[in-house]
């Protein structure tokens, strides 16, 4: 627990430092920094000390996150900038946890995350300019908006495996990016403004004060990212962790099998295919909502693989991982400027390298735990 | 719709799938020997486009005939793509070979956008769209609306050459049995005495030289070549490949025909139809029937063979 804690004070630290700075040698600095802890602290057996104290208290690592990003959010409560990469770092990851149901979960990759984190903004955009639908209904149609489209590929899918199945969801991402750049109603290529968020009847960009402080208007933002971000996440953990969870993974596995054993393929795949759209189109509809902003641009081939990549560099598979993976592929580049122009050409570098030495990611996820809180052998 | 214009849109049409089948060629050979995707194929065409664009630059005070200056710009062109497939087969392909193939899709994919963007930082104004050269004869028949132009026929008889050209060396040569050897099976084939890594770098060279070469028709065509143009041509060669059924010759020429189809009839057809569908949605047409297609025929046209693990 003391580790833990001690984990716990000097990552928070770090992060508001990181985000804080605004010097290009102190990031430079920082990043080295964490490199070379996290090298000295694989030598030193540090990780592995890491990993059993959050065996023992599995609760934790929640509980820490979230009280992190609060006092994150209460330290930077008039940097914009500060919330806005935080805010995006959260919906970033909501997204890569829909894709790691459909990729770790029952296997396939689904190469269109960009378009439907873009359906959910477009619907936003649709919704909120010409309707009076109340804006958070807007926030869970946009979900089904986009589940609902996901639903048009579900038959290709289904029947195609490996290369074929990449095909269908590669040509639906071009193709929905190109039927955006001619659709003159949708903006064309210059896309659509959307109005700020209204919460019952409480214009939010008009900014807020607090008990005399002035508060940034991402604030709110930052908190629905944060609530919705627990929720997927929570099902995302349940899911894992219940005989859901144990059908999907062997229909991953091995198909040959898990049919042999009666688990019906194409149910799971359906499931888990539309709840990823449904939690990707989610979170699309509220960085939609959070930027004011869309254009066809967002939703190019090149983001959908940068989602992919969050998935794999987090570890396959492993909910826990996605978070820091969102975290280092969107502020670094924000915060190493030199970096800004040269991020595609990075993480394309970085994705090959991990897939090359260590294929698992930067958290690998690890065999099933039935009873969190034991050790290895059953014994507590 | 009048003859001269059909003929135009048949001239179009035909143009596009050479190059297409060209591309999904490519594909079908890595997959037939070694079955891998190779995603990267598109960006290997834009790198051998922007090769022999950079030769011409480099040559074109040197030699006055453009025909001259054709040869070198193919030679180079062709020769940095085949290095280039060489060494992804050998430091990217072979090495993850036992690793799961969706990690080989993955990493081609990257490299794919790696090349893209390195293009795009690193050469000189390389974002922006560059000037391809006409080298080729343009003077033509006249027909009414329609042209003949002596390039597009030249282009498209190259394009005819090869692939037969390419059908030829796989079904008739000793390179070509060799690497049906490997495709039909790599184990038997080692032990009968095949160098099993040479043949492998041969086809990866051989398909990215192909590449090379349907990225510099389609800069002659279109007297244009950019940094992003890999990715769509790789994903319709990749598609054609597909929806042809992977591994298969014959079905990834059929592949990229109907692809350069579909998009035709989406042009032509599309605004003649639905009045307020402009013909730049023949993309998202083509690109449509080819999920429907995949969903009929799960395997493609003409399906890859192969048996099924039990």
């Amino acid at each position: 627990m003391k580790l833990l804690m001690t984990t716990f004070v000097l990552g928070l630290l770090y992060s508001i430092l990181l985000l804080g700075s605004e010097n290009q040698l102190e990031v430079g600095g920082l990043v080295a920094l964490a490199f070379i802890v996290s090298l000295v602290g694989k030598k030193m057996g540090l990780m592995e000390r890491l990993a059993s104290a959050v065996r023992e208290h599995p609760q934790f690592p929640a509980y820490a996150s979230v009280a992190g990003v609060l006092i994150t959010m209460v330290v930077f409560h008039n940097s914009h900038f500060a919330l806005l990469m935080l805010a995006t770092v959260l919906i970033y990851s909501m997204v890569c946890l829909g894709l790691n149901i459909q990729f770790g979960y029952v296997g396939i990759v689904n190469f269109a995350g960009a378009a439907f984190f873009g359906i959910g903004s477009y619907t936003v955009a649709i919704l909120a300019s010409h309707t009076a639908i109340p804006h958070l209904a807007i926030l869970i149609l946009a979900a089904c908006a986009s589940a609902l489209i996901g639903c048009i590929l579900i038959y290709p899918v289904l029947r195609t495996r490996g290369h074929y199945a990449a095909l269908v969801t590669i040509a639906f991402g071009i193709l929905f990016r190109n039927f955006l750049e001619v659709n003159d109603t949708l903006g064309g290529p210059q896309g659509m403004k959307i109005p700020p968020l209204n919460l019952f009847g409480w214009n939010l960009s008009d900014g807020i004060e607090i008990f005399g402080f002035e508060v940034s208007f991402y604030i709110p933002y930052l908190l629905i990212a944060l609530i919705l971000l627990i929720l997927s996440f929570k099902i995302t953990r349940n899911l894992e962790r219940s005989w859901v969870g144990l059908s999907m993974d062997m229909v991953r596995t091995d198909e040959i099998a898990a049919s042999t054993f009666g688990v019906n393929i194409a149910h799971w795949k359906i499931v888990a295919f539309t709840l990823g759209n449904f939690i990707a189109g989610m979170a699309g509809a509220l960085y939609g909502m959070m930027t004011a902003y869309v254009a066809p641009n967002n939703f190019t081939f090149a983001d959908s693989l940068i989602l992919v990549s969050i998935v794999i560099l987090g570890g396959i598979g492993n909910p826990w991982g996605i978070i820091p993976a969102a975290a280092i592929v969107v502020i670094l580049p924000e915060k190493l400027q030199f970096i800004q122009e040269y991020r595609f050409l990075l993480y394309a570098i970085v994705v090959i390298l991990i897939l090359l030495f260590r294929p698992d990611g930067l958290l690998p996820r690890r065999i099933r735990e039935y009873f969190p809180g034991n050790k290895v052998g059953g014994k507590k | 719709m009048s003859f001269d214009i059909f003929l135009q849109y048949l001239l179009n049409g035909l143009m596009l799938g050479v190059i297409y089948a060209i591309v999904a060629v490519g594909f079908t050979l890595y997959f037939g020997v070694l079955d891998v995707i190779k995603f990267s194929h598109g960006d290997i065409l834009m790198v051998g486009a922007f090769a022999g664009l950079t030769a011409y630059i480099g040559i074109a005070g040197t030699f006055d005939s453009p025909w001259l200056q054709l040869l070198v710009l193919v030679l180079i062109s062709l020769s940095v793509a085949a290095f280039l497939g060489a060494v992804i087969a050998r430091y990217l392909i072979l090495p993850l070979q036992k690793a799961p193939p969706i990690n080989t899709l993955l990493v081609t994919l990257m490299l794919g956008l790696a090349l893209r963007e390195a293009v795009r930082l690193f050469y000189p104004n390389g974002s922006n769209p560059k000037p391809f050269p006409r080298l080729l004869p343009t003077d033509g028949i006249v027909l009414g609306d329609f042209t003949l132009r002596s390039d597009s026929l030249i282009l498209l008889l190259t394009g005819i050459i090869c692939i037969v050209a390419v059908q030829r060396l796989i079904t008739r040569s000793k390179i070509g049995l060799a690497i049906r050897a490997v495709a039909q099976d790599s184990e038997t084939a080692r032990i009968m005495g095949i160098n099993f890594r040479q043949i492998v770098l041969i086809t990866f060279m051989l398909g990215s030289a192909l590449a090379a070469l349907a990225g510099l028709m389609n800069g002659l065509y279109y007297n244009e070549v950019n940094f992003s143009m890999g990715l769509l041509l790789g994903v319709i060669g990749f598609s054609a490949a597909v929806v042809g059924g992977l591994g298969n010759f014959y079905g990834a020429i059929v592949g990229g025909f109907l692809f350069a189809g579909l998009q035709t009839i989406g042009a032509v057809l599309l605004p003649a139809i639905l009045p307020d569908v402009p013909s730049a949605y023949k993309d998202v047409f083509a690109f449509t029937v080819i999920i429907i297609i995949m969903g009929l025929k799960p395997t493609g046209l003409i399906s890859e063979k192969s048996s099924e693990r039990v």
